[in-house]
């Protein structure tokens, strides 16, 4: 398969995911499409190191991953207390430092 | 030997104001006065000395400033016009300081006044000891120093310190002007020494600019020290010190620096004859303008301190007529009487418990006899009545300015019977008919005691008879004075061309004004008993002016105080306010200012702060791409 598929391929997912990220209120949807984002990019990473044969691309997918796992789990915490307090996690709400 | 004169008073400042909280005051008295007996005592053997070897007593202690083109030796010359000024400076400050035991005895800055009051002898006797212009200099500015202190010496009182503050300031303009003639000196002869100035300033042609523009700028000094027109207005207000100050500093000693200075540089002032003019000018206005004052002033300090004035003038007119040796012999006399003066108002005041206004005297003469007594002879004296020793040295200076301008003469005489109007006008005031005071007042009313007395009998011994060192050769005198000070004054042969007749004329009619005068004074303030008014009263312009002292704290005030303040105000309000203040809290407004506009972006929706960063790297992007 020539390259060039992949790189529509994860640049698609990477604009689904901004959009999401943009226009989206819920924020469990934002954390998913900030995954998404992630994993577009992962997704290049992976093709490019077969394409250039070098394994350094696919350490880096092995990084991004543990920094996204780590990411997932403080933001869902924060997901949960912010629950607690609102019971809603629509983002517009957390704007009272502005007071 | 020499070197301890000046020394041992310096040894007494330094103990007694080292450790003015812990000694006492037995031991002070004794420090202070024992310390400046010795320098007289030392002072009379240096004396005698140049007296009779006729050699000057030169001695270096140590080479001061040595550089290849500049030599300032901390060198000391007793010539036989030094000597004199040594014993009228230690002399006097002996009496005053053991006066000052009694006068300042409940006082609780007794310990501080003598330490002060040995650093000003101290002063005093580097500036007439130095042999060169520098050293003059330091004591020069060492007495104005002192004299800043013991004039606010009560400084709990704003009024007294501004009155020393006052005294400083004038004295510094009339310093500025030592000190330029000093440069100029320096830049001329390339010295400040004595001997070589003199030296080479003989070969000068007469009248040569250098040499006025020199003694101007020095006479300038003298003005500001010795209080002449228009420097002259912070000497009645120097009367805020305590009395034995007034009588030591701005009477007998510091004041004659001036003409001590003048006569000291003779050798230069003779060859300008336009500064002997401006000179002998400013004198006779001084003594006239302030003998007019103290006609109307009603304290008692104050009279002496305008008459003081007034003779300071007498000095000035001597040295700019010639007559060094009168106004050296008027220095001399003045320092006796005006000393006796100032005390015996001292011991006035100290039996009044502080009172100083004469129209709440009179009638002291029984409660006071020996105050009276003295007070009567040195009033005598400065009336220049034969044979007082004012008589001699007044008589003398008004020869020698008939001989050389009658209008000054003229004016001299007309400030003569002022003189002996306003001091019996005192006199009588003070001491005769009825006393004003309160009861409580009459009822504390006492003789002071011995400690002050003695110096006033002494002094009064020394008014009364001092005046036979210059007895006038028509007198049969030789004027051993004269005699005395010729190797200092050599040079101008101070002969008169006067007959006798003529000289006797001038005497005989001095005398018959004063006469007439202390007459007038007798009917006017004893016979009629008149007692000047309140200071409320209106009165005729002409008097007006003379009380409200000519106008010159006024004219001051108008043409540089408030100028000054002006200026000072319009600095503050807009150089400091507007411009400085105003940048320094400009930059703050300006983060202030920047800070409110920019809030406006933290708008606290994440999805807008979101969009502007995703907008912000897409726009990098392209940035980077194009």
């Amino acid at each position: 398969m020539p390259i060039n598929n992949y790189i529509v391929l994860s640049s698609l997912l990477f604009v689904i995911g901004l959009v999401g990220v943009l226009v989206k209120r819920n924020a469990l949807v934002v954390f998913m499409s900030i995954e998404l984002m992630l994993n577009s990019v992962n997704l290049l990473f992976a093709a490019f190191s077969v394409y250039h044969n070098n394994a350094s691309g696919q350490i880096m997918v092995i990084f991004i991953m543990v920094v996204a796992a780590a990411e997932v789990a403080a933001g869902l915490a924060i997901l949960v207390l912010t629950y607690r307090t609102n019971h809603s996690i629509d983002i517009n709400l957390l704007n009272t430092l502005k007071h | 030997m020499v070197a301890l004169i000046p020394v041992l008073p310096l040894l007494s400042f330094l103990i007694i104001g080292l450790n003015y909280k812990r000694i006492n005051k037995n031991l002070t008295s004794w420090l202070a006065c024992g310390t400046v007996f010795l320098s007289f005592v030392l002072s009379f053997m240096a004396f005698m000395q140049v007296k009779s070897s006729g050699v000057n007593i030169e001695i270096q202690l140590f080479e001061w400033i040595a550089t290849q083109k500049f030599s300032v030796g901390f060198s000391f010359l007793i010539d036989p016009l030094s000597a004199l000024m040594l014993l009228i400076v230690t002399g006097v400050s002996f009496l005053i300081h053991v006066y000052s035991i009694g006068y300042m005895s409940h006082d609780e800055g007794f310990n501080r006044f003598f330490s002060y009051m040995n650093l000003f002898v101290f002063s005093m006797l580097i500036l007439v000891l130095g042999s060169n212009y520098l050293m003059m200099f330091i004591g020069w500015e060492g007495v104005g120093l002192c004299s800043y202190l013991l004039i606010g010496f009560w400084f709990k009182n704003t009024d007294y310190n501004n009155a020393a503050k006052k005294a400083f300031i004038m004295n510094r303009i009339g310093d500025l002007g030592f000190l330029l003639g000093m440069f100029l000196i320096y830049v001329t002869f390339g010295s400040l020494d004595f001997k070589t100035v003199f030296s080479l300033a003989a070969s000068y042609p007469v009248g040569s600019t250098v040499l006025v523009s020199a003694t101007l700028l020095l006479f300038i000094g003298a003005i500001g020290k010795s209080a002449q027109i228009p420097l002259f207005t912070w000497l009645p207000d120097a009367m805020a010190g305590p009395t034995p100050v007034s009588a030591l500093i701005h009477a007998a000693t510091m004041v004659t620096a001036g003409v001590y200075m003048i006569a000291r540089s003779q050798a230069i002032y003779v060859l300008a004859p336009f500064t002997m003019n401006v000179i002998a000018i400013v004198g006779i206005v001084t003594a006239l303008v302030a003998a007019t004052i103290a006609i109307y002033q009603n304290d008692i300090k104050k009279v002496l301190a305008y008459s003081t004035v007034s003779q300071l003038g007498y000095m000035f007119v001597g040295l700019g007529v010639g007559a060094f040796t009168g106004a050296m012999f008027h220095l001399t006399t003045h320092a006796f009487f005006k000393a006796l003066l100032f005390l015996a108002a001292g011991s006035v005041i100290h039996a009044l418990g502080g009172e100083q206004d004469i129209r709440k005297m009179g009638g002291l003469r029984k409660y006071l006899p020996i105050t009276f007594m003295v007070f009567l002879i040195a009033t005598i004296a400065i009336s220049g009545i034969p044979p007082f020793s004012g008589f001699f040295s007044k008589d003398e200076i008004l020869v020698h300015a008939f001989a050389q301008n009658k209008l000054i003469w003229a004016l001299g005489f007309f400030t003569s019977l002022l003189t002996a109007f306003y001091m019996f006008r005192l006199l009588f005031l003070t001491f005769n008919r009825t006393f004003r005071g309160t009861s409580e007042q009459q009822h504390h009313l006492h003789e002071s005691p011995k400690v002050m007395t003695i110096p006033l009998i002494i002094l009064a011994i020394l008014s009364l008879i001092g005046g036979i060192i210059g007895i006038p050769e028509i007198m049969g005198g030789h004027h051993a004075l004269q005699q005395f000070l010729n190797p200092v004054f050599n040079s101008t042969g101070e002969t008169l061309e006067l007959s006798h007749s003529t000289e006797w004329i001038l005497i005989a009619s001095t005398v018959a004004g004063a006469f007439i005068m202390i007459i007038f004074a007798w009917v006017r303030f004893y016979k009629k008993n008149i007692i000047p008014a309140p200071d409320t009263t209106p009165r005729s312009a002409i008097v007006q002016l003379f009380i409200k002292k000519w106008y010159v704290d006024e004219i001051y005030n108008v043409l540089i105080t408030k100028p000054i303040y002006w200026l000072s105000g319009f600095f503050h309000k807009v150089l400091d306010v507007k411009i400085i203040d105003g940048m320094v809290n400009g930059f703050g407004n300006l983060a202030v200012w920047t800070g409110g506009k920019v809030r406006y972006m933290q708008t606290g929706n994440i999805g807008f702060y979101l969009s502007a960063m995703v907008l912000a790297v897409v726009a990098i992007l392209m940035f980077m791409m194009i």
